[in-house]
């Protein structure tokens, strides 16, 4: 959008409402604001009905910060805890129907390149592990298979948290659950080994506790899927609820959870790279000259 | 902005953008002899469509190919196949939600798989056009003509229009996109025809200039924002209503209802002006009438000729929409009748069942006669049915028992 859009029209700011004035004011919009920030500006998630202790929210905000352009963001998602966050943010989220989050971001992401050429309008999936895994799965992976470029993050709490605490194809083997009640029969499932062969240009696999690293995570997905291909992140989000963790003590499960099952791992197409280095300078990724081969 | 400013100017096509009404009505016709789906692709090249998302299910694989090659020529902005008729509908819901004309057929089960959609689009006021090229939904397996998907789709909040010809199918593509993106109505239009009687067979149809398109589709006519980040980022919900059970959560919920189906009412007088009225007439003065849509009118038109032939004089009343229904139409235009007999391509007599809720005396509706599962209906079936109805004995049709 025209950052125009966030101005006041001259005369009217004080029948605002208060909450738009600070939006105004202190908002992130065309400024460069980052994690390290949080609490000195007014986040475009603010409210939301979330539990107290959810880790999920935390990540949800933290992505949110992270969008490297967010007055030209659209997020889409499906049912499920993310959603009711989501949805009470400043910017567009996008609500099809159950798990069909990856086919409307496909047609999103072409009609708004249509329209708007060039323009970057990043287009960002939020969606959790039912969504994403279990009913998206058809969607999602025909997504990445397309090539579409839009980054999709699944919000990985291991378990059905909105409609009561039923296993999902994400929840660890034996664990149990409402409709596993003997536990858990099958693997988790390696949704990120699926993102590697569908083709993903980016993938990376995060836990909230590092919010730094959530950002440079989600900075280069959404970078990346504006021109290479498809972006995945999966993000370990626990549900305090469902799985009876304190609420004092949910970054010491993430941190437990890390170091089991979700250890920090980042996949970046050499297309990718060469996009990163050459568009926005990121320079891990520049090419570093090749040492003249000598024959004998 | 100014949607008239554009009138006169050209797409990357070359084609002329034209007043919409001059294109429809005034311009010069030329009569070509096309088969349903190929009139389906010209209809499409234009309508100045942004977007199309197809899926292979018989008979409407054909249609949805051809537009395929409208993109490869550069009628269309972008197209692709889909994995599956839901995922379809969500690409082409993901696309209007960003702010473009979009386009898509389905058929039959295809409907079936994809409905979870059709209230979406309707209740996100997803101006989209689905070509519905009716065939059969039932097991065992059967791809032959049969309307019953239809019954399901008149309780979507969609517009519902049921083409007779392929004539209609062309002008009606076209005028669709006009009555749907109308900032006061802004639904989606399941525009139905009989699968392969309408599709599969040739007829001559008179086409626009190729070289007019439609207006392109201006998004900020929609009465809801448009998903594409270029409106002030106001918080657009708080706590969300799925959640609530309060009164405030329900009433919200109970009137956005409301104001879909109110939104289909509304597209009436834009219908009306557009397709020349709901429903068409002929001598429904007479004392039976033979009222349907889709290609049954076409058979009771023959019927009529037959027994007009024998001396019994009948009436027609053609239904085009179905959703708005016409219900003030009918309770005119059926006020004379004595018998008034409904022919249908489906099991339930979905059409018969409608036209008994809205007109008194509903004694005086045959629900008949229905063949499904791919039958086809003989005007000589139709002319059984009239003559049974005021009593008149006629021999037996083969095959039809005694």
């Amino acid at each position: 959008m025209s950052l125009d859009y966030v101005k006041f029209t001259p005369g009217f700011e004080s029948f605002m409402p208060k909450e738009y004035r600070d939006m105004v004011a202190h908002g992130p919009f065309g400024k460069k604001t980052t994690v390290s920030q949080m609490g000195s500006f007014k986040e475009i998630l603010e409210e939301h009905p979330m539990c107290a202790g959810c880790a999920m929210t935390l990540f949800i905000r933290l992505a949110i910060i992270a969008f490297p352009n967010p007055e030209d963001t659209i997020t889409v998602g499906t049912a499920g805890c993310g959603r009711l966050a989501i949805s009470q943010a400043a910017i567009p989220f996008v609500y099809g129907n159950y798990g069909d989050q990856n086919g409307v971001a496909s047609g999103l992401s072409r009609g708004l390149r249509i329209r708007f050429g060039d323009k970057p309008k990043d287009v960002v999936v939020m969606a959790g592990d039912g969504g994403t895994a279990d009913i998206g799965f058809q969607q999602v992976l025909h997504s990445w298979f397309r090539k579409e470029r839009f980054t999709t993050i699944m919000l990985d709490n291991e378990v059905y948290g909105n409609t009561g605490g039923q296993e999902s194809g994400m929840t660890t083997r034996g664990a149990v659950l409402k409709m596993a009640p003997l536990g858990k029969k099958f693997e988790k499932m390696d949704m990120v080994a699926m993102a590697k062969i569908a083709g993903c240009a980016y993938i990376a696999t995060v836990v909230p506790n590092n919010p730094r690293r959530v950002e440079s995570c989600i900075k280069k997905a959404v970078l990346i899927a504006r021109e290479v291909g498809p972006t995945y992140i999966q993000a370990y989000t626990s549900c305090n609820i469902e799985y009876a963790i304190p609420t004092d003590q949910v970054m010491a499960d993430a941190k437990t959870v890390e170091d089991d099952r979700y250890k920090f791992a980042e996949y970046v197409s050499e297309d990718a790279k060469a996009y990163l280095a050459e568009r926005y300078g990121y320079k891990e990724f520049i090419q570093k000259p090749v040492a003249a081969v000598t024959t004998v | 902005m100014d949607s008239t400013a554009i009138i006169g100017t050209t797409n990357k096509k070359g084609q002329v953008i034209t007043d919409p009404r001059v294109m429809m009505n005034d311009a010069p016709r030329t009569p070509s002899f096309f088969t349903g789906s190929e009139v389906i692709k010209e209809a499409v090249r234009r309508a100045n469509v942004d977007v199309m998302v197809a899926y292979p299910i018989t008979p409407q694989s054909e249609a949805a190919a051809l537009c395929g090659e409208l993109f490869a020529e550069g009628y269309i902005g972008d197209y692709f196949r889909g994995e599956s008729e839901f995922a379809v509908m969500s690409q082409c819901a993901g696309a209007a939600f960003g702010g473009a004309r979009v386009f898509t057929t389905t058929a039959g089960p295809g409907t079936m798989r994809a409905m979870e959609n059709f209230p979406m689009w309707a209740g996100s006021r997803l101006p989209i056009q689905c070509i519905v090229t009716c065939r059969g939904i039932n097991s065992p397996l059967s791809i032959q003509p049969d309307t019953i998907e239809i019954a399901y789709l008149m309780n979507t909040g969609m517009l519902v229009w049921h083409a007779e010809t392929a004539q209609d199918f062309y002008d009606w593509i076209l005028k669709g996109y006009m009555v749907s993106e109308e900032p006061d109505v802004h639904l989606p239009l399941a525009l139905c025809c009989d699968g392969f009687f309408v599709t599969h067979t040739k007829d001559v149809v008179d086409l626009t200039p190729v070289d007019m398109c439609l207006p392109p589709y201006d998004p900020y006519r929609s009465p809801v924002p448009c998903m594409d980040m270029e409106c002030p980022p106001v918080r657009m919900m708080r706590d969300p209503f799925v959640m609530k059970s309060n009164y405030i959560s329900y009433a919200t919920h109970a009137s956005w209802q409301q104001e879909v189906w109110a939104a289909a009412e509304r597209s009436r007088k834009h219908t009306i002006a557009w397709l020349n009225g709901l429903i068409e007439t002929e001598d429904v003065d007479a004392d039976i009438l033979i009222v349907s849509s889709g290609t049954a009118v076409s058979q009771g038109r023959e019927a009529i000729r037959l027994l007009a032939d024998e001396g019994i004089r009948v009436g027609l009343v053609k239904i085009k929409t179905l959703r708005p229904w016409p219900e003030e139409e009918l309770l005119e235009a059926t006020k004379h009748a004595s018998h008034i007999i409904v022919p249908e391509f489906n099991v339930i007599g979905w059409l018969a069942k409608e036209i008994k809720a809205t007109i008194p005396n509903s004694k005086r509706v045959v629900a008949g006669p229905r063949v499904c599962g791919g039958m086809t209906l003989p005007p000589e079936v139709i002319v059984e049915e009239v003559k049974k109805a005021i009593g008149i004995r006629s021999g037996v049709l083969a095959g039809r028992g005694g």
